[in-house]
């Protein structure tokens, strides 16, 4: 088997790895190799044709592809190596990668330093546990996305699309412009998944019937989809008997959350965040296994490209810096911790001593929306260090504050910080 | 007169809240926006509402088999879905190279449609 060695490897070549590879080069680590499991790179950028991406990076407003080819050309410039139609089969916690690449076989690489950058997946029909028979015509939106955009195969005729989130969303604009029919969007909570910028130009615009506190309760058809069967829902998201309706139908997509994509990241030992589904990460989105760093959907899901790659830079850097051997930060850390209406925060732990050199970003996202302004609290104890007024909170839209350098000095000593929204 | 009409700004990710208070549609005020961004685009949705178009267009000869493609600027809402049908009838050569315009002057808005990534030739 052949054995590579380089100073960072990054697996993936979504927005997350191409960001981190770059970072990594641009900080000064000389070997950087990018795997991609695909024959090109961009990730889940290539079928996201749609505009939306760009606009803190670039400050334009790009579809998908345009977004990822700025930062492919830049890869290539900067001269990385990059290893397509390859696949990591495993990690371990020395940093050990055994691949299989269609160029080279089965190949094990040893890096100074490793980023995860596999993204995150879409949630299927079993994690929904949706009744009904099991026949042809039940697809995730993404993978309908990738049918519809890229091979070129429309998945239906007629549709009900179960879920807000935004793939959903933009998959309802998507199938309508390519003359299908979108009977329902259906959503089980109150409120959107996605962002309420797509209710107007996906659904709105379109004259697309959105459905809120609506699930479906019962798929039915044989050999195809004929029908779903639709159901409003209480306040705790049970079925209520007597509002079932069907809704003739050849397809069903489900566009019902995302899940960080971890399967290497818990074979390298790494703890995991029960709540985001992702590791557990430190300011310098370093998990706790030596040398491993996480960068983008894995660490936890983010609704905005641009967010993605700018968490990705931070990860790439501080992987430079382990492969370099220069400047890990070191010393006792302070936990962060999810108190009331937020439901996690990232990075879960801070290093005081790296708050003296730069300001730290916590993103965190709220369990419930409040349509009125609200604080931002962040605490020590009892007392409120830092506070940030937003107009109003939604579980669809991460939240950011910014922890500023002169807290460096509040912070060390202190274990736990906690933070809290409230009206 | 005055018509209290409700929006939701499109033109970023936030999606402000905005409501304006419209006489003869004309905007008399507007209440919600946090950048100017906003009353821009509640006048526009007044006036002429425009949306980018997204979609894609058959590729004779290439390495993949649709090409990714976009209006190169907003065109009146009106027009997309009609659009959206006469592209799925047009068929480019590869090669083709990101931001070539595949479309020109689409159904006569001075609006291009163009590539938004390149394929080489099989």
């Amino acid at each position: 088997m052949k054995s590579i060695s380089c100073d960072v490897l990054v697996v993936g070549s979504g927005p997350a790895g191409l960001a981190a590879a770059l970072e990594a080069r641009q900080t000064g680590a000389q070997e950087v190799l990018l795997l991609e499991r695909n024959d090109e790179l961009g990730g889940i950028l290539q079928q996201c044709i749609h505009t939306g991406f760009g606009l803190r990076e670039f400050g334009q407003d790009l579809s998908g592809p345009e977004y990822a080819w700025r930062w492919i050309d830049q890869v290539h410039d900067a001269g990385l190596q990059v290893l397509s139609e390859t696949m990591v089969l495993s990690v371990d916690a020395t940093r050990r990668v055994v691949a299989t690449s269609k160029a080279l076989g089965m190949i094990e690489i040893l890096p100074r330093a490793l980023v995860l950058a596999m993204g995150c997946r879409e949630r299927p029909r079993g994690a929904l546990a949706i009744p009904g028979t099991r026949p042809a015509g039940v697809y995730t939106a993404g993978t309908a996305q990738r049918l519809v955009n890229i091979d070129g195969y429309m998945p239906g005729n007629r549709f009900v699309i179960l879920g807000s989130g935004d793939i959903g969303m933009i998959m309802a604009r998507r199938l309508t412009l390519e003359g299908a029919e979108v009977a329902a969007v259906c959503e089980i909570l109150p409120y959107l998944s996605g962002l309420r910028r797509n209710l107007v130009q996906c659904i709105r615009d379109y004259d697309i019937p959105l459905h809120l506190c609506t699930t479906v309760t019962e798929v039915r058809g044989q050999d195809r989809v004929t029908s779903v069967v639709v159901s409003g829902v209480d306040a705790d998201r049970r079925p209520l008997p007597g509002t079932e309706r069907e809704i003739p139908c050849d397809t069903l997509l489900l566009s019902v959350g995302l899940v960080p994509e971890n399967e290497l990241t818990r074979m390298a030992g790494a703890s995991m965040d029960a709540v985001t589904g992702g590791p557990r990460v430190n300011e310098g989105y370093a998990t706790d296994i030596p040398g491993i760093f996480a960068a983008g959907n894995v660490v936890h899901v983010y609704d905005l490209v641009d967010d993605v790659s700018q968490a990705a830079r931070i990860a790439g850097r501080s992987a430079a810096r382990y492969a370099c051997s220069t400047q890990a930060p070191t010393g006792p850390t302070v936990r962060l911790v999810a108190g009331e209406n937020v439901r996690a925060v990232v990075p879960q732990l801070v290093h005081p001593a790296a708050l003296e050199q730069e300001s730290i970003a916590l993103h965190m996202r709220v369990r419930t929306p409040i349509e009125a302004p609200v604080n931002l609290d962040l605490r020590l104890g009892e007392r409120t260090l830092l506070s940030r007024r937003f107009r109003y909170v939604r579980p669809a839209e991460m939240l950011t504050l910014t922890l500023p350098q002169r807290l460096a000095g509040e912070l060390a000593g202190a274990t736990e910080l906690s933070v809290h929204v409230r009206t | 007169m005055i018509d209290i009409q409700e929006f939701i700004c499109v033109t970023c990710p936030v999606g402000c809240n905005i409501r304006a208070e419209v006489v003869n549609n004309q905007l008399v005020a507007i209440h919600g926006q946090s950048c100017q961004r906003g009353e821009a685009f509640v006048q526009e949705e007044l006036r002429d509402a425009r949306r980018m178009l997204t979609t894609t267009v058959q590729v004779v000869g290439g390495t993949l088999p649709l090409l990714p493609v976009r209006t190169a600027s907003p065109i009146p809402k009106r027009l997309l879905l009609l659009l959206a049908s006469e592209l799925r009838r047009l068929q480019v050569q590869a090669p083709v190279e990101a931001g070539q315009p595949v479309l020109p002057n689409a159904l006569g808005t001075g609006v291009d449609v163009i590539a938004t990534r390149g394929i080489t030739a099989a």
